[in-house]
């Protein structure tokens, strides 16, 4: 049986925007209308890609006042290449900014760990900017709980 | 999953239905305790802190309603156990440097220091915390590290006392209770009136109270290892006091904790410093006798 | 005593030139978030750390923009390439405008 003209379009339609966002889940990631804007700012126009980022947090944390989390980034940390930003955001905290990070090569290495504050259960997103412009960005889930008694 | 009493989280009660929440809450947060399906128990951790060895359990006395007992730090999530394996990522330190600091500092009208009689805190103090509550026939009731400190500042140096959970209080007694980190909760019940205090908070551990009607030992001594809701239930030990509490963001003291639970099972707590919490903090540390002391620990 | 603001600097003593070496810093504070609100139901006002620099020979080896979502007592753990001897500067700025320092040196063979 061969497709009808309306299927043929549409299929079209999304694969060429397929292709267009390449296989990247940016687009997919959920960021809340505070933490876009914050993004937005951070990234000057460069569309962040994927990759380069490893952010480490807890599955659950044990209690959202503390959360322990660790954000690396690969990079030569040379003159010519080197991390210059990594901002962190709680997506769905009252006010998502966490921190901001800055390095430069007398870093040695782009990382840092910290301790945040989840209001609630959220995707920590972590994203860095490069010395020639270029951003990346990573997101985890982490599952913040209300204990037993609240005590 | 699994089945939570919804109708707790709403605390307006009248009087009457009062009545009702005892019949209908108790069963049911029993049914959440006891049918969870997560019985998540205490970890296999090892403790480690700063390349050194410290165990978190032992083998309870003859008498212990405890089939073994465990340290509050095998049930929490490892990111949790890993802030106590370092010194220095152990946020419970800036406190402890300012007890170093007081403990150096001349205070009151004898122009004293805790350094003056007691030299070098490692050495003077080893052990002391490890013995808390320790009976004193002065007061004919027993010290708590806190009543202890206060003493020696009215009496010995001619300063005015701390508070129970004041800054100075949390930083000394944090302080001196790390000179006994790695040695065995060590309370004598057989000084003085030490039996019928424990007796009194013996009592007040098995006692149900609250809109809850809950006792220490039903959440502590029943079902410690469960998961009330996403809490992990410890067997409510005391051997790592004073401690940083990540939900309190700081230090807080064992009196501290006693009144969150009783809070949280909506009972009107007492006060830090009651004779009932003195008996109830004296009880619950005979139940970890031989647990080595943590201080200052890190808890959820 | 009031409340105490305490810096605790981790620095290795020494390192050999051009190794990376690993810096943690505690300080005590409350880092009020502005969030929480006091028993008559009104908001307690901001009051954190909300800027910290570390600095060798002058030039700035890390820097964090705080905001309220850092916990009590920030803790932070970053890198730094040493090449020669010298004194790391750690600054702290409150909120209020108080600054906190502490300094730690090191030995580069």
């Amino acid at each position: 049986m061969s497709i009808n003209r309306r299927q043929f379009i549409t299929a079209g339609t999304v694969s060429t925007a397929a292709v267009a966002l390449g296989s990247f889940p940016y687009a997919a990631l959920a960021f809340s209308e505070k933490s876009q804007t914050l993004i937005d700012a951070f990234a000057a126009g460069a569309v962040p890609a994927e990759g380069k980022i490893t952010l480490t947090a807890p599955e659950i944390a044990e209690n959202g006042n503390t959360v322990p989390v660790e954000v690396s980034v690969e990079s030569p940390m040379s003159e010519q290449d080197y991390v210059t930003e990594i901002m962190l955001l709680g997506n769905d905290n009252p006010a998502p900014s966490l921190a901001t990070f800055k390095y430069s090569p007398a870093s040695g290495l782009a990382r840092t760990s910290t301790r945040i504050r989840l209001a609630k259960t959220q995707d920590v997103i972590a994203l860095a900017k490069m010395s020639d412009g270029r951003v990346f960005v990573t997101s985890k889930s982490v599952k913040v709980t209300i204990g037993g008694c609240g005590g | 999953m699994r089945p939570s009493p919804e109708n707790t989280q709403s605390m307006q009660l009248t009087k009457a239905s009062k009545h009702v929440v005892r019949a209908v809450i108790t069963p049911a947060l029993m049914l959440a305790l006891g049918s969870t399906a997560v019985v998540a128990g205490p970890d296999n951790s090892t403790l480690s802190i700063d390349g050194e060895t410290y165990a978190t359990d032992t083998a309870p006395a003859a008498d212990s309603p405890l089939p073994h007992l465990y340290s509050g730090w095998r049930f929490r999530s490892s990111e949790t156990q890993s802030l106590q394996m370092d010194d220095f990522e152990n946020p419970a330190f800036t406190a402890v440097d300012t007890g170093e600091e007081l403990w150096n500092t001349v205070q009151g009208s004898k122009g004293k220091s805790c350094a003056s009689c007691h030299g070098d805190a490692a050495d003077s103090m080893a052990g002391v915390r490890a013995q808390m509550p320790k009976w004193s026939d002065a007061l004919d009731k027993p010290h708590t590290l806190q009543t202890q400190i206060n003493a020696c500042r009215e009496g010995q140096m001619g300063a005015e006392s701390w508070k129970w959970e004041a800054e100075n209080m949390l930083a000394m007694t944090a302080y001196v209770g790390l000179q006994s980190r790695g040695m065995p909760v060590a309370v004598d019940l057989d000084a003085g009136d030490m039996q019928s205090w424990s007796a009194r908070g013996k009592d007040l551990y098995y006692k149900r109270v609250g809109q809850l009607n809950l006792s220490c030992a039903n959440c502590h001594e029943k079902n410690f290892g469960k998961m009330i809701r996403a809490d992990h239930l410890s067997q409510g030990q005391t051997n790592g006091f004073p401690l940083y509490r990540l939900k309190w963001g700081g230090l807080g003291s064992i009196h501290r904790r006693f009144k969150g639970c009783m809070k949280n099972i909506r009972a009107t707590p007492f006060e830090r410093g009651s004779d009932e919490f003195i008996a109830l903090e004296l009880y619950v540390a005979s139940r970890g006798q031989g647990l080595n002391i943590e201080t200052p620990a890190v808890r959820n | 005593m009031a409340n105490k603001i305490k810096p605790r600097v981790k620095v290795p003593k020494t390192a050999t030139a051009g190794e990376i070496i690993t810096i943690k810093t505690l300080i005590s504070h409350k880092m009020e978030s502005g969030q929480r609100k006091a028993k008559d139901g009104s908001l307690i006002p901001r009051k954190i750390l909300n800027h910290f620099k570390a600095e060798f020979a002058g030039t700035i080896i890390f820097e964090a923009e705080i905001a309220p979502g850092i916990s009590a007592n920030p803790f932070f753990s970053f890198n730094a390439r040493v090449q020669e001897s010298g004194e790391f500067h750690f600054t702290w700025t409150d909120d209020d405008g108080s600054i906190y320092e502490a300094k730690k040196s090191i030995t580069v063979s």
